[in-house]
């Protein structure tokens, strides 16, 4: 971090409490205290079953300094939905209603609820954070995993290679929906995610935010390392920030130059099986999608 | 039946349900429509989009969806409502579960429905019955008006804080959905002042306050969080009576002692204990044909009145269970309610009106009969079915 010049001041207010049981390094627990500081007090959270739920709420503790509730897995956008309409029946519409939700109850079980809430237009800032499988059951794979990534239920072996399927891409489905501002982060660019995070605030209607959050457990690596393991995402373009403003692209973060993708996967276990190839096959799929959005930027 | 007078309207169940709503003037609606509860939606849609009642709407993708909706909304200290029937009620089975744990005083209407397979829209109680351990107060109605006013009263009770739990006011599909009567609607008024201003007490989303709402509870907590829901299943039964009291004083009606009603059980050899809107069929046998019979009508399944019903089927002739659902492998569940609370006495068990097949007077006489010869005391007797 030393060599980036910081583009805004994070807020010294710290919302979620230390104590809490999430493991050492976890980035979705970094991620929760970043977004927190952007959002602030004035917040009403929902977060759905997951890692961030387990670890924060253990009765009769709490690391939330800000009302927070929790219902089930899939359907916290559907908890979201109601919790703002009683807002606006109680005339408190200054009030920010965000939702924390993983990419399990994300991108998967939570899919259908999510939906709904965004096709109703609900004034919700609904932040995924996304540790590329169910982490809380310990690490199994979800829709959010990505190509090659051996967990438990994708383990690689001489038939199966890890995840055989693409990420699924949630943020374009979101803006699909028509959603006003749609933004993808990771909690390396703290300053870039507080910032997204502070427009979705603003935005009139729903908001939905993207944050890849690396996982020392589940990806495999030493929990010293996270920040690190997110900055390497988003230099190889294996994780591209940028934001989606009513339908407007535009990259918010450009590596000077790309890092070769396997900088990033071999400082994980779970890539650790892959041959020459397979990383071949990942880089070009990084350059397919990174030439994709170049031209998305330039169209604007 | 309610006669007819300056005051009355002949409407359907549905909309005994929906005018009930908009006389309580609750806060957010989450309700998404499926036979044959749709048209609740539907009039409560009428009823925001004309200004006749100012609450705010969600138009969910899922029953699921309307729960969580709700749930959400109750929690931040609004008064809700849903509705739903048979499938519906079972996607959102995870969820009410998660309503009454967290103590919410939500108030659903259910349009009595059979589940599938094979597919069936008409009425049974298979769909409310197997939800009787979620911990939501049941409320059964046996006519229009007591929709109506059983709505107006589940708020009374859902937010009493001796209460604090869900309740879910459970009417037959079609017989009473679609069927129209006459129908007291009460002055808004009165009804506002009846039910009094929605005040929440321990949870509550609010900025100025924080709270942690839906915690994790391990087994050092889980087994007393659940000991007080029951305790305050408990102690909903004065409370259910109370209300039904002064509901009565309020608008002179009332129904039994507001959990069991009794009909013509005085001096009778034999009982029929049902639920909903087949008791009125029942009640219409012992006018028109059986004097000798008396009718225990369970209005509230949950809490069970069990002590009440045991006290009254002691010393007769015969008792029966007519079940409009069963439980697959054991006995159907409201004979063994029954049976627990009077394990010395003899009752017979029937199942009939599965999936809408209708429940006629020689139906019931049947089921009589099954008591007055002493049978379907260790296997329930299916009446009018040809297999």
């Amino acid at each position: 971090m030393s060599g980036r010049k910081p583009r805004l001041p994070i807020p010294k207010e710290e919302l979620l409490a230390p104590g809490h049981r999430a493991c050492a390094g976890c980035g979705s627990a970094l991620c929760v205290r970043l977004c927190l500081k952007a959002l602030g007090r004035n917040t009403i959270v929902v977060t759905s079953t997951g890692c961030i739920e387990v670890t924060t709420t253990p009765y009769p503790e709490t690391a939330w300094e800000v009302p927070w509730i929790h219902v089930a897995f899939e359907n916290a956008a559907a908890v979201a939905s109601g919790v703002e309409r009683a807002l606006k029946a109680l005339d408190r519409e200054d009030v920010t209603v965000a939702v924390f939700s993983g990419d399990g109850g994300t991108v998967d079980i939570g899919f259908q609820a999510l939906s709904g809430m965004a096709e109703r237009g609900h004034n919700v800032v609904y932040i995924c954070y996304d540790n590329e499988a169910y982490m809380n059951t310990g690490v199994q794979r979800s829709g959010a995993t990505p190509p090659y990534a051996a967990t438990t239920t994708t383990p690689a072996g001489k038939v199966w290679r890890g995840e055989m399927r693409p990420k699924k891409d949630m943020p374009r489905i979101m803006v699909d929906h028509g959603v006003p501002y749609v933004a993808t982060a990771c909690i390396s660019h703290p300053q870039d995610l507080i910032k997204k995070v502070e427009k979705a605030k603003e935005t009139d209607g729903p908001a939905y935010i993207h944050v890849l959050c690396p996982c020392p457990p589940g990806w495999g690596y030493d929990s010293s390392e996270t920040v690190e393991i997110g900055e390497l995402a988003v230099d190889t373009g294996m994780w591209v920030l940028y934001e989606v403003e009513d339908g407007e692209f535009r990259l918010t973060y450009r590596p000077r130059e790309r890092k070769p993708v396997e900088e990033y996967l071999k400082r994980q276990k779970r890539f650790q099986h892959l041959t020459e190839e397979e990383i071949e096959e990942i880089q070009r799929m990084v350059d397919e999608q990174w030439e994709e959005l170049e031209r998305l930027e330039r169209e604007r | 039946m309610t006669e007819l007078g300056p005051d009355v309207r002949v409407i359907n169940g549905n909309y005994a349900a929906a005018e009930a709503v908009r006389l309580v003037d609750v806060d957010v609606i989450a309700a998404y429509p499926i036979t044959p509860q749709t048209p609740i939606v539907e009039y409560l849609s009428e009823f925001i989009a004309n200004g006749e009642l100012d609450a705010e709407f969600i138009h969910v993708e899922s029953e699921h969806s309307a729960i969580s909706a709700v749930v959400g909304a109750s929690a931040t200290g609004v008064r809700v409502f849903t509705a739903t029937a048979s499938q519906g009620l079972a996607l959102m089975h995870e969820v009410l579960f998660i309503a009454s744990g967290l103590r919410l005083p939500i108030v659903m209407a259910v349009a009595n429905r059979a589940l599938s397979a094979p597919i069936n829209i008409w009425c049974d109680h298979s769909d409310t019955v197997a939800q009787r351990d979620t911990c939501w107060i049941q409320l059964y109605c046996e006519s229009n008006q007591e929709i109506l006013d059983t709505i107006i009263q589940a708020y009374r009770i859902a937010e009493h804080e001796d209460v604090l739990l869900p309740v879910m006011v459970c009417f037959d599909g079609f017989t009473l959905s679609h069927t129209l009567e006459p129908v007291a609607i009460p002055d808004e008024e009165r009804v506002r002042e009846f039910v009094g201003e929605f005040e929440p007490v321990h949870c509550r989303l609010d900025p100025e306050e924080p709270m942690t709402i839906g915690p994790v509870g391990g087994p050092d907590c889980y087994m007393e969080f659940k000991k007080m829901q029951h305790e305050a299943m408990e102690r909903a039964r004065e409370v259910i009576g109370e209300v039904n009291r002064e509901f009565s004083d309020a608008f002179g009606r009332s129904y039994g002692d507001g959990l069991v009603e009794e009909y013509n059980t005085e001096d009778a050899d034999y009982i029929v204990i049902a639920m909903g809107s087949v008791c009125g069929t029942v009640k219409h046998v012992i006018d028109e044909e059986r004097p000798d019979v008396g009718l225990v009508r369970v209005k509230a399944y949950r809490p069970f009145p069990g002590d009440r019903i045991a006290e009254i089927i002691q010393d007769r002739e015969g008792v029966v269970t007519i079940d409009r659902t069963h439980s697959y492998g054991a006995m159907p569940p409201l004979w063994t309610d029954v049976k627990a609370h009077a394990p010395d006495v003899e009752v017979s068990s029937t199942i009939a009106g599965l999936g809408g097949r209708d429940v006629r007077p020689e139906d019931v006489l049947r089921a009589i009969k099954v008591a007055e010869e002493g049978k379907g005391t260790d296997e329930p007797v299916w009446i009018n079915v040809n297999v």
